[in-house]
């Protein structure tokens, strides 16, 4: 008798894990949406707060495209805050020169894919472990982008790479987001056909799952490893695009960070720091339950402080349940 | 009968009595009995695989027996885990030493038994301890503050026999300690295994090499399949006699061998040698062939493997493959039709995280789509079909590989190779730590390759085998070669060799005259 209760509660928490394991993160987002929703007032939940959480969302969500090909790769890239800031302070640059916004746009995210390609040298050639190398050249884009802006904001004429992330005008309110959030989802919907569809997505969790067998089936790992880098710092100059977008100016103290933020939503979502395991969908979801906590705790009213605190512990909380997940696999 | 046995543990240090162990349907240790007195060395033999290690593993405390008991100097001793073993007085050394190599010999000797004075560091008397051990080593040129790391290797050995006597070993056990010692250094250690074995400490000494057994040893226990086959006073016994104990078996059934027609050579390897290993290997693999290398675990035979597979890099010589000549990368190899099972299923031959399409796909995901596409229906195809040929047990091609029992990991390994549709197998122990029905599978799908298939037209293909497992080599293979330390002897017929005699000459080679 005794065994079979222990048996019915063991199915009871298999299943409940092999449920949590597809919906958690979507379940988690839902609760601390609807927790707010309960709390916060009214305005919370209107169709305008929505958008607001949406804009929020775009640059982080962007950044995080990138960043989850890097950690399913088991790497990291810490540089993705300070190539932001050197995107923002190219785009400035180039537009205060007279140039078209769209080159100028592209200078950026070309600039940005430059940083990221010798973070992905650095890291194959020299054999340096990606936490150095690109705490490295977190402080050396950085530095480059101080030195360009000669330590001061960039002020840019306008154009119409602000209206990316701004509040839409009344007239075009039939678009629901502005064009940045659906830049973003359009570029979420490549980055996970990518890694589903593609001989280089199979790659990439190859070598993230286990490098040995990767390198003994003939995948070139480094080439692999170097485009991973590359697409991740171009992803975050995209993400330097929006946050341009945002500032008006081109700004080489921004962004001081965000790596941190953009490498959570990963983790929230279901990315593993070791590799092989992270989806596009759950990292969007991760940006998001970070926005709405913050949304949320702001329209309570809530000092910053609180915010921090409670981000905090929901990071832990989501990697100790994956890791339980884990743990009840084997 | 129970008088007996409590008088005869308390007579000896350290008694095993009927220990057994499972792993899945695999019974590694079969109620095996195994006890040591004070002052006594004694050697445990068996080939690879017989059980030693899964021993010695339940004798530290690294795994739990499934039956059975042991007794410390006559009072049960149950170590749930190593540190508790070693507490007690049991200590094991490795051939991968454990010492940390950035401190002093004296701070590894007192690692993790500090003395301590009001809670700091007491210098002295850890210098005092460190002193007394290294004295008793008799090694005067090894001195306290001397940092490990600038030690020789025979010399790091020694401070890690200190340490245990600084802990207050009871039961010292030595797993293959001579393998990568010379000559000097070997005689060095066995004069202090007798000052140790005169002090009345219980030694076990693990090793491959016999005569090294029948020279330090005063008795002998012999493991096979699980089984103690006997334990006997070294000095009386021969080096055959311990051989033919411990391959003494007879399964013949289980391996096939259809008639097979040699055609040209595909792989013809000259005076190859790699960074340390292999030193000197000559051969040529002909298509419709199964050539096996035997040897010692460590004697180079999976180095040769990873060298020919890019793995490693090639010193010298001449690899000649068909049209292709000299070195390449392992995703050459796969282009040139070379495909290579790792011995190392769990960290090298599969992804775990990843489910069995991938697994299986990996090497050639051209196949699956154009313009580097992976389309997943397609993909599932082709793993259905393999999945279904090779008869791997699993929910569906989308589940995990690590999921997989043992036997069907190594069926889904050999399933990409199959899958890729290389024309040389190079195949590292392939059938180790597998159930048998697995097993038999293999060997029949070995046997299946390098005959010519008549009903599908394909032409047979060339396997090259290392295997620890002498019947399933004499069982399998067409031709067979001995290495030894490095060099590959000549490859002779199967059938020109019998179990002992290939035992033998990995112990001992024939030189070539």
């Amino acid at each position: 008798m005794k065994i079979s209760v222990s048996n019915f509660t063991n199915y009871l928490k298999g299943s409940w894990f092999k449920w949590l394991n597809r919906f958690g993160v979507i379940l988690g987002l839902l609760l601390v949406y609807l927790f707010f929703a309960a709390l916060a007032p009214e305005s919370f939940s209107s169709l305008r707060n929505l958008e607001t959480i949406a804009r929020q969302t775009a640059i982080v969500g962007i950044a995080a495209l990138g960043m989850t090909m890097v950690i399913i790769s088991a790497g990291i890239d810490l540089s993705v805050g300070s190539i932001i800031a050197l995107t923002t302070v190219v785009i400035a640059w180039c537009l205060e020169a007279g140039m078209n916004p769209l080159l100028a746009a592209l200078a950026g995210i070309l600039m940005a894919a430059l940083c990221g390609f010798l973070n992905g040298f650095l890291i194959t050639r020299l054999q340096v472990v990606p936490f150095i190398v690109t705490l490295g050249t977190l402080l050396l884009v950085r530095g480059v982008a101080k030195g360009i802006a000669h330590e001061q904001k960039i002020d840019a004429p306008l154009s119409w790479l602000t209206e990316l992330l701004a509040i839409l005008p009344s007239g075009q309110r039939w678009m629901l987001f502005p064009p940045g959030v659906w830049l973003m989802i359009l570029l979420a919907l490549l980055v996970a056909a990518l890694l589903k569809f593609t001989r280089l997505g199979r790659h990439i969790f190859a070598v993230g799952s286990n490098e040995r067998t990767a390198r003994l089936c003939g995948i070139h790992i480094n080439r692999v490893k170097l485009l991973v880098y590359s697409l991740s710092a171009a992803f975050a100059g995209v993400a330097g695009v929006m946050q341009f977008s945002r500032l008006t100016v081109g700004d080489p103290t921004v962004a001081v960070g965000l790596e941190l933020d953009v490498i959570a939503a990963v983790v929230i979502g279901g990315g593993s720091l070791s590799g092989g395991e992270g989806s596009i969908l759950g990292s969007l979801i991760g940006a998001l339950i970070m926005t709405v906590i913050r949304s949320g705790c702001s329209q309570m009213g809530l000092p910053n402080w609180v915010q921090e605190i409670i981000t905090g512990v929901i990071i832990v909380l989501a990697v100790a349940l994956d890791r339980m997940r884990h743990r009840t696999k084997e | 009968m129970v008088q007996l046995n409590i008088s005869s543990s308390a007579v000896h240090r350290l008694s095993m009595q009927n220990i057994c162990r499972s792993f899945g349907a695999t019974r590694a240790l079969d109620g095996v009995n195994f006890s040591v007195a004070a002052g006594e060395i004694h050697a445990l033999v068996g080939e690879n695989g017989a059980g030693k290690s899964t021993l010695m593993k339940i004798l530290a405390g690294a795994l739990p027996p499934d039956q059975g008991e042991i007794f410390l100097d006559g009072r049960p001793f149950k170590p749930s885990n190593p540190l508790q073993a070693r507490q007690a007085g049991v200590v094991m050394i490795y051939q991968e030493l454990s010492l940390a190599p950035h401190l002093t010999v004296e701070e590894n000797i007192n690692l993790g038994v500090e003395p301590r004075h009001w809670g700091f560091l007491d210098k002295k008397r850890m210098r005092e301890s460190a002193v007394k051990a290294l004295q008793t080593l008799g090694h005067p040129e090894i001195r306290p503050e001397q940092i490990v790391k600038n030690l020789t290797l025979a010399e790091q050995q020694l401070v890690e026999i200190g340490r245990a006597l600084a802990i207050g070993c009871q039961v010292l056990v030595l797993d293959e300690p001579t393998s990568s010692l010379s000559y000097q250094d070997i005689q060095k250690l066995f004069s202090l295994l007798r000052i140790l074995k005169e002090q009345g400490q219980a030694i076990v000494y693990i090793s491959h090499f016999l005569e090294e057994v029948k020279e330090i040893s005063d008795l002998c226990t012999v493991l096979r399949d699980g089984k103690t086959v006997g334990t006997q006073i070294t000095h009386e016994l021969l080096v055959n006699q311990i051989i033919e104990m411990m391959v003494g078996r007879n399964i013949k059934q289980l391996y096939k061998k259809s008639r097979r027609q040699v055609k040209e050579p595909l792989l013809q390897v000259k005076n190859l040698s790699g960074n340390r290993k292999p030193i000197r290997t000559e051969f040529n693999l002909y298509r419709g062939e199964v050539l096996g290398i035997a040897g010692l675990v460590g004697a180079g035979r999976t180095e040769l493997l990873r060298c020919l597979f890019g793995l490693e890099p090639v010193k010298t010589g001449e690899i000649k493959l068909a049209a292709f000549t000299g070195p390449a990368s392992p995703a050459q190899r796969w282009l040139q039709g070379v495909g290579m099972l790792s011995e190392d299923r769990g960290n090298e031959g599969l992804a775990l995280s990843l489910n069995l399409a991938d697994n299986l796909t990996l090497t050639s995901l051209q196949k699956l789509g154009p313009c580097g596409l992976v389309l997943p229906r397609i993909q599932r195809n082709f793993s259905q079909q393999w999945i279904e040929k090779l008869d791997i047990r699993c929910r569906d091609v989308l589940q995990k590989a690590g999921e997989l029992s043992g036997g069907n990991q190594q069926k889904l390994a050999l399933a990409r190779l199959l899958y890729h549709e290389v024309d040389i197998f190079l195949l590292d122990e392939p059938t180790r730590g597998i159930d048998v029905a697995s097993k038999a599978q293999i060997y029949e799908l070995i046997d299946q390759l390098v005959s010519q298939d008549l009903e599908s037209g394909k032409s047979a293909k060339a396997i090259l085998i290392v295997s620890s497992y002498l019947p399933e080599l004499l069982g399998i293979c067409d031709r067979i070669a001995v290495m030894y330390r490095g060099v590959l002897g000549p490859a002779r017929p199967a059938s020109q060799f019998t179990e002992h005699e290939l035992m033998m000459e990995a112990l001992n080679p024939v030189m070539p005259t």
